[in-house]
């Protein structure tokens, strides 16, 4: 038995787990992680801020020379730019609208369960989960006045008369409107419905009593009680349209003209393409960046009060 | 069986075996005076290359398989491997330039696009090849434009950065079956006066195209270049912009006001957008090559323009149904004399960044790439060659049905800005172009005078215009 005991005894410094106190683990695990974003998101967001007061090609094979706050003024001077962040800021407004309403809608109708509701529910939310390069190329043939269906569908036998959604700048960005609430209405759909199936029974029940309208029930119980998930549903939404990109390009590539180029869709014309404005381009991301964030304080102190109030 | 018996039946099966195998051909006697095998200094086997392998970066496309075969023929004539590496067309650019930023020596040598020249020149990530190609006399064997516009910068310096390689330019292809039918052609005579045929001015083409464009049976006159995205529309307007005489910037100086929005650009453009507004299918406002051509698979498209390198599509059965009965023409002529096409196509160029001896064995492939033998081959496979004499030989007009209007064309070929701010000039280009062919926004002469206005102010920014 001392003999045995010698042994384990011996054994006991050759333990790994012994040695790893919390500390040891908290670096083990949060050391790692800390490089790991310092490297890939810390760095680049400090080093692009820096190579946004820079005159620099990433691909010109010269250090980058200090400008100052040109870039800047020459993004707020450009005429050009505004123009796409005036349709950057419709394309947000109508698609954000759209969704709500007919992701809030659909809620209500599947919120009722009945034969079949699974089913919908699931085939309303495939569009979601699509590819937007894929959704841009497919709508761009539904869309085409040749054979494609949604001209059929509005009623247009005659190709020779029907519109060309993609070729008219006053539809064009109404055409990629379209499509991106028929991708995203689901979204909000499974927000709201989610926010509806919380609302506690009682709350009709007690307002049945009180003899409540139908529309009274709506604007005093599930509107309230569903608005903050409403309102991320809005925000998220609002940031997605100020960075679409890839569904414009695989739907109009920015045209016809300059009716459907998107701030983002410009941002990466000017980084890359041929271009690689570096420095350029670093300054406008930083004032997107700067525009997502003013409006996603506003939502967000809408919601807090929101919430407040609740 | 006891061992010493079947060691006695293993012998005699042995000397059996041995018996029956062919005698070895006697060695023949070392001759007396041969002095001792050791004395004998050992056969040296042939040398090794110092450079083993080259890697050339092109996009991805059938040509970069038809190279890749030419290097497999290097490969068996020299023991040096070439490996062509693709990359989509995507990518392509930003792949070869971030490779340059970093001074990477990963690919020997480059197929660049003929706009590229600019910044692999200046920013110095080619080698300039001006001795090499005019001292050898290799310049002298492809075609004048080709070694202009795919190998030379600054435009007419005679310092040349890269050997025409892929040859390509905007043609045409037509449908025979509705030119040679008897009704069409009376019809067409009725109407125009003149006969029915392969157009040879731009005002033939635009008749033609009017005459065929039928919407109410789903059949256009043409299928022309309208994407935004790159340079199609830039490409496609180019073809009739050169073609009425119009250019974008004085050779001289390189003004471009009054150049880009001269009377015979406005003239062009307005032409061009009455191809558009008059002629192409529903649905063909982000055309470029693969729209083009299935508006022609589909049959909705008459007439279609598109780069020679996307025609075997419209010449295979498998492919297109009018295959049988598709013709390719080169880009008709102006109003004033002049006949151009828009330029596509590579040169092959060596990267700076590879050891002066991976340089050398670079040259040393385009040397040998750069042989009669070699275009020939090169051509055979599929790939465009720029030699002039391939080019006018019979083997190569009678190898595919648009062979002919290419070599043509190869004669005739101008191109886009290709200095470095050329991408910078090719968005304003497009947006101004997109703007007023396809969303019908202002007049050609708005159009032009924008165009030239921001070009300038990228021109002088940029130091090529001197005030």
């Amino acid at each position: 038995m001392h003999n045995m005991g010698t042994v384990q005894r011996r054994e006991v410094p050759f333990h790994p787990r012994r040695q790893l106190s919390d500390d040891a683990l908290w670096r083990l695990f949060i050391f790692p992680t800390l490089a790991l974003l310092i490297a890939m998101n810390i760095f680049p967001l400090f080093y692009s801020l820096y190579l946004s007061f820079t005159d620099y090609s990433a691909i010109a094979r010269k250090p980058p020379v200090w400008v100052g706050l040109q870039n800047y003024r020459s993004i707020l001077n450009d005429k050009q730019l505004w123009v796409y962040f005036a349709t950057t800021g419709r394309y947000a407004l109508f698609s954000v609208t759209l969704e709500m309403v007919i992701g809030f809608g659909l809620a209500m109708l599947l919120r009722e369960r009945f034969k079949g509701s699974g089913v919908i529910t699931t085939l309303i939310l495939i569009p979601m989960m699509l590819s937007p390069v894929v959704v841009g190329l497919f709508w761009k043939l539904i869309y085409n006045p040749s054979f494609g269906i949604f001209n059929y569908l509005l009623g247009f036998s005659d190709p020779s008369k029907a519109p060309d959604w993609l070729a008219n700048p006053k539809l064009a960005l109404w055409a990629v409107v379209i499509v991106d609430v028929w991708m995203w209405s689901p979204f909000v759909m499974l927000l709201c419905l989610s926010g509806l199936n919380a609302i506690p029974e009682y709350l009709y029940e007690a307002a049945v009593i009180d003899r409540a309208s139908p529309w009274f029930q709506f604007w005093r119980i599930t509107l309230p009680q569903v608005a903050p998930l409403l309102l991320i549903a809005v925000l998220f939404r609002t940031i997605e349209a100020f960075k679409a990109f890839d569904l414009v390009m695989g739907l109009t590539g920015g045209g016809p003209g300059d009716a459907t180029e998107l701030i983002a869709v410009n941002l990466y014309r000017q980084a890359f393409l041929g271009q690689w404005r570096t420095g350029r381009s670093s300054a406008l991301a930083y004032i997107i960046l700067v525009i997502i964030i003013g409006v996603s304080n506003v939502y967000i102190r809408y919601l807090n009060k929101l919430r407040g109030e609740g | 069986m006891s061992g010493y018996k079947s060691l006695l039946l293993t012998l005699v099966i042995a000397l059996m075996l041995t018996a029956c195998v062919p005698a070895a051909t006697p060695a023949p006697a070392a001759p007396p005076t041969q002095p001792p095998a050791v004395e004998k200094p050992a056969e040296q086997p042939p040398a090794k290359p110092a450079v083993q392998e080259l890697k050339i970066l092109w996009a991805e496309w059938d040509p970069a398989d038809y190279l890749q075969q030419i290097g497999n023929l290097y490969e068996a004539e020299t023991g040096i491997k070439v490996t062509v590496v693709q990359e989509p067309w995507g990518s392509f650019y930003d792949r070869a330039f971030t490779e340059f930023a970093a001074g990477g020596a990963t690919f020997d040598m480059i197929v660049g696009d003929s706009q590229w020249l600019g910044q692999g020149a200046t920013q110095g990530h080619y080698i300039e090849l001006t001795d090499f190609l005019v001292g050898e006399g290799i310049a002298d064997t492809v075609t004048e434009a080709t070694l202009t516009y795919y190998g030379e910068y600054p435009t007419g310096s005679g310092r040349y950065w890269a050997f025409p390689t892929e040859g390509d330019a905007i043609g045409w292809a037509y449908r025979k079956d509705l030119f040679e039918d008897p009704a069409e052609r009376a019809a067409f005579q009725q109407q125009y006066g003149y006969e029915l045929s392969v157009p040879k001015t731009y005002k033939e083409l635009m008749d033609i195209a009017k005459f065929f464009t039928r919407p109410d049976k789903g059949l256009y006159g043409v299928a022309i270049y309208t994407q935004k995205d790159y340079d199609a529309i830039t490409m496609g307007y180019e073809n009739t912009m050169f073609t009425y005489g119009a250019r974008w910037q004085n050779p001289e100086t390189n003004e471009v006001i009054g150049w880009v929005n001269s009377p015979k650009a406005i003239e062009a453009l307005q032409v061009y957008k009455e191809l558009y507004d008059c002629c192409q299918p529903p649905g063909m406002s982000n055309a470029f090559f693969n729209e083009t051509n299935d508006a022609f698979i589909s049959g909705q498209a008459v007439m279609a323009m598109n780069y020679f390198a996307f025609f075997p599509a419209l010449a295979s059965p498998a492919i297109n149904p009018y295959a049988a009965n598709t013709g390719f023409f080169a880009n008709p002529a102006g109003p004033y004399g002049d006949r151009h096409a828009a330029l596509g196509g590579q040169g092959l160029s060596i990267v700076s960044y590879i050891s002066p001896e991976r340089q050398e064995a670079a040259k040393d492939f385009i040397r040998w790439f750069a042989k009669e033998e070699i275009q020939a081959k090169w051509a055979e496979l599929g790939g465009y060659t720029c030699n002039k004499n391939v080019l006018a030989s019979d083997t190569f007009l009678k190898a595919t049905p648009f062979n002919p209007a290419f070599a043509e064309t190869m004669e005739m070929v101008m191109d886009f800005w290709n200095v470095p701010v050329y991408a910078q000039l090719l968005e304003v280009t497009q947006r101004e172009l997109h703007r007023h062919v396809v969303a019908g926004e202002g007049t050609a002469e708005e159009t032009l005078n924008r165009i030239a206005e921001e070009h300038d102010k990228i021109l002088r920014e940029a130091g090529f215009i001197k005030e």
